[in-house]
């Protein structure tokens, strides 16, 4: 057992592991603190929620969200859903693994970038649209994806 | 002291609201001119983001779109005080697109900074709670019952009937559940309100506690509403503090708290059973019913499920009355429904209209046409399982039976524009694929029937044996339809037929224009 994993989730485990049908929030947790989820917490989590090791890699694997692999510096996520398909969102899309050299769930060779698919960030009327770690950005074509990622490349 | 408006709304953020109020700032340091920039929420006139506002001669009036290399001009105009500039638009409550409004529920968010508890209270926040707590849990139901109102999430179920059951439930422990999960593209009425409006949220959670009998609540958000989550998170946290929420809501002695909960990029959760599934820390595999949610929902406890549209109407209707609210609509709509429009449109935004305008109306008069300035070919109402509606249809009257009779569903409201350049085959192997992408897995049909359609529709489009194909896609679209535990396997066949009954040249049928 990993010790350091072990204190690192401890406290995170501690702030939710009472709350009624805790696993959700503490996978946010876990993966907001790591950006990711580690195999070797899912140990650590089901004993602390009292469940079997099947059952929390299960919940890791039925949520898009929630991954298992260390994602680049940054994630970006393009939106394939109708809306922005209206817009060009699929040309988009294959700019973006031109751009980066990688498909979706895999992270371009510089390690800067993971690429994800998502479907609706609620931007509709303004698409196509785009996530960059926390933030939306509407309105992207190529000019403005490749724009984004040099912001994103020469950032830290 | 100058009165800035610059948006906190995601769709704001995303056109550039947060450079422009940081340039605003800095103009008016350098300046030497006291300006308080008031982060609000969004007017929902998306196609004029960034919009700023300021108050001015007792009026707010509206500039827009601004970029930041705008802002040193607007000053030069005195904009601050209302100068003539490019970009001027006049009294923003003028704006044809916004006057021609019926805002109901949206009628603060966009006016207000949406974490201001005495904004919200200056504008009429809190009345709706404040008459509940004076009435018998069955008389506020009555209310909700007597106004028409109609679940927003899709289904459209009689929001007080679901309460009356929720109500008359015997249980130590009741669950309101707000569903946040807003998963249908083309929609972001929920998470304007969320980000624009929470208190209306809160207030209506509360509201929807007092009338069942539930002292806790759930709003489960989907991840991808960062911005909302914030937002709600802050309201929530001063909510509480001002004793609207906790063991003593607005000094009446009765509790009810809510909790944040956030989804995880699974289109699946928003339905209701496989969400309280999410909710207990599970996978979001649907529960069969019954027994249904109201009797036997989270946690096996008696739970009233509301879309955040529905949840928060009823401040209004507590307000105001039932009668007010059912004077709005048509037929057994009633009320008003924020409409989204999306996808390849002009105008986009929140059209808040009683039930009964037409598509026309939207589509033109409000939304100017396509972006693309080419014809509009199809149009996508009710989300992903909505069908496609040509051109044809568009003055049929929004409502629900009218709807449903032309075998469409108005679902959560969403209208997603396509302009002739669209491949309507295409768009029905992406509903096929969507289905499979998406599907809990329970049934036979949705999870592996989806991919059958898949590759069936790939056939057609290769014109491999089309015939057949096409008999094969009618058979499982119908398996689909009758195999299915919800609606995502039993109403993925809607988008499939009603693209290849109004637009069947795209599927290679007579007419070969638009052939694949
Ligand atoms: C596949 C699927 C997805 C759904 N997604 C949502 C959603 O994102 N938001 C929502 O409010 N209802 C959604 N619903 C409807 C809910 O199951 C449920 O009817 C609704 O939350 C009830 O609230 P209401 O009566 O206030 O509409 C969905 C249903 C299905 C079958
Ligand atoms: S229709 Fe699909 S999503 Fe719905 S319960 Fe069946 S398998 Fe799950």
């Amino acid at each position: 057992m990993d010790a350091s994993l072990n204190a690192e989730l401890s406290a995170l485990l501690d702030a939710h592991r009472d709350r009624p049908g805790a696993l959700l929030p503490v996978l946010h947790a876990v993966q907001d603190a790591l950006g990711h989820i580690p195999p070797a917490a899912v140990p650590i989590i089901a004993r602390a929620l009292n469940l079997s090791r099947a059952e929390v890699h299960g919940v890791i694997g039925f949520y898009r969200h929630f991954r298992s692999r260390a994602p680049g510096r940054h994630v970006v996520q393009v939106c394939r859903a109708e809306a922005c398909q209206a817009v060009g969102a699929l040309e988009l899309e294959a700019h973006a693994r031109r751009a980066l050299g990688c498909g979706f769930h895999a992270t371009c060779a510089d390690g800067s970038v993971t690429l994800e698919p998502v479907y609706c960030l609620g931007n509709c009327a303004c698409g196509p649209s785009v996530r960059v770690d926390d933030e939306i950005v509407g309105r992207v074509d190529a000019r403005r994806f490749d724009e984004l990622l040099a912001e994103l490349r020469d950032a830290p | 002291m100058s009165r800035v408006f610059v948006s906190l709304d995601t769709s704001a953020l995303a056109l550039g609201a947060e450079r422009v109020a940081q340039a605003i700032a800095a103009e008016a340091k350098q300046r030497g001119a006291a300006v308080e920039i008031v982060r609000n929420g969004s007017r929902g006139l998306f196609w004029l983001e960034p919009l700023v506002e300021v108050e001015a001669g007792g009026q707010r009036l509206a500039y827009g779109p601004v970029a930041p290399r705008d802002v040193a001009s607007l000053f030069e105009a005195g904009f601050l005080a209302g100068g003539a500039h490019a970009l001027a638009l006049g009294p923003t409550q003028d704006i044809a697109y916004l006057a021609r409004q019926e805002r109901l529920t949206f009628a603060r968010v966009g006016l207000t900074d949406p974490l201001s508890l005495d904004d919200y209270r200056a504008h009429g926040g809190w009345r709706g709670l404040e008459n509940a707590l004076a009435l018998a849990p069955a008389a506020i139901v009555r209310e909700v019952t007597d106004s028409g109102l109609r679940g927003r999430g899709g289904a459209a179920f009689p929001a007080g009937t679901k309460w009356e059951t929720v109500r008359g439930a015997g249980a130590e422990q009741k669950y309101i559940v707000c569903n946040a999960d807003e998963g249908d593209s083309g929609t972001f009425s929920d998470r304007m309100l969320m980000e624009g409006d929470p208190f209306c949220l809160i207030e209506g959670m509360a509201i929807a506690g007092l009338a069942v009998g539930a002292t806790q609540g759930y709003l489960y958000l989907r991840s991808e509403y960062p911005q909302a989550a914030r937002i709600l998170a802050a309201a929530i946290a001063k909510a509480r503090e001002a004793g609207w929420l906790g063991a003593d809501v607005g000094g009446s002695g009765r509790a009810f708290d809510i909790e944040l909960r956030l989804g995880a990029g699974a289109y699946i959760c928003g339905e209701e059973t496989a969400l309280l599934e999410s909710l207990e820390g599970r996978r979001g595999i649907v529960r069969a019913k019954p027994p249904l949610p109201a009797l036997a929902g989270l946690f096996g406890r008696p739970t009233a499920v509301n879309n955040v549209m529905t949840l928060a109407a009823a401040p209004l209707i507590l307000e105001r009355g039932a009668a007010y609210y059912r004077d709005y609509g048509m037929g057994r709509s009633r009320g008003t429904l924020p409409f989204q429009l999306a996808g390849n449109i002009r105008h986009g935004g929140l059209v808040e209209k009683a039930f009964g305008v037409t598509l026309n109306e939207l589509l033109h008069d409000f939304g100017g046409g396509t972006l693309s300035g080419r014809p509009i070919r199809a149009v996508q109402v009710g989300g992903p399982l909505g069908a496609w509606i040509p051109p044809a249809q568009f003055d049929v009257p929004l409502d629900y039976e009218r709807y449903g009779e032309i075998g469409a569903m108005l679902g959560h409201g969403g209208i997603v524009v396509f302009d002739d350049s669209v491949n309507m085959l295409r768009m029905a192997r992406h509903a096929m694929e969507f289905c499979a992408e998406e599907s809990c897995g329970k049934c036979t049909p949705c999870r592996i029937g989806s991919t059958r359609g898949v590759e069936v529709l790939d056939r057609v489009a290769a014109n491999r044996d089309r015939e057949a194909q096409l008999a094969l896609l009618d058979s499982l679209c119908d398996t689909l339809l009758h195999g299915s535990a919800c609606a995502l396997g039993g109403m993925t066949p809607y988008p499939v037929l009603s693209a290849l009954r109004h637009f069947p040249e795209d599927f290679g049928i007579g007419s070969q224009d638009h052939a694949p």
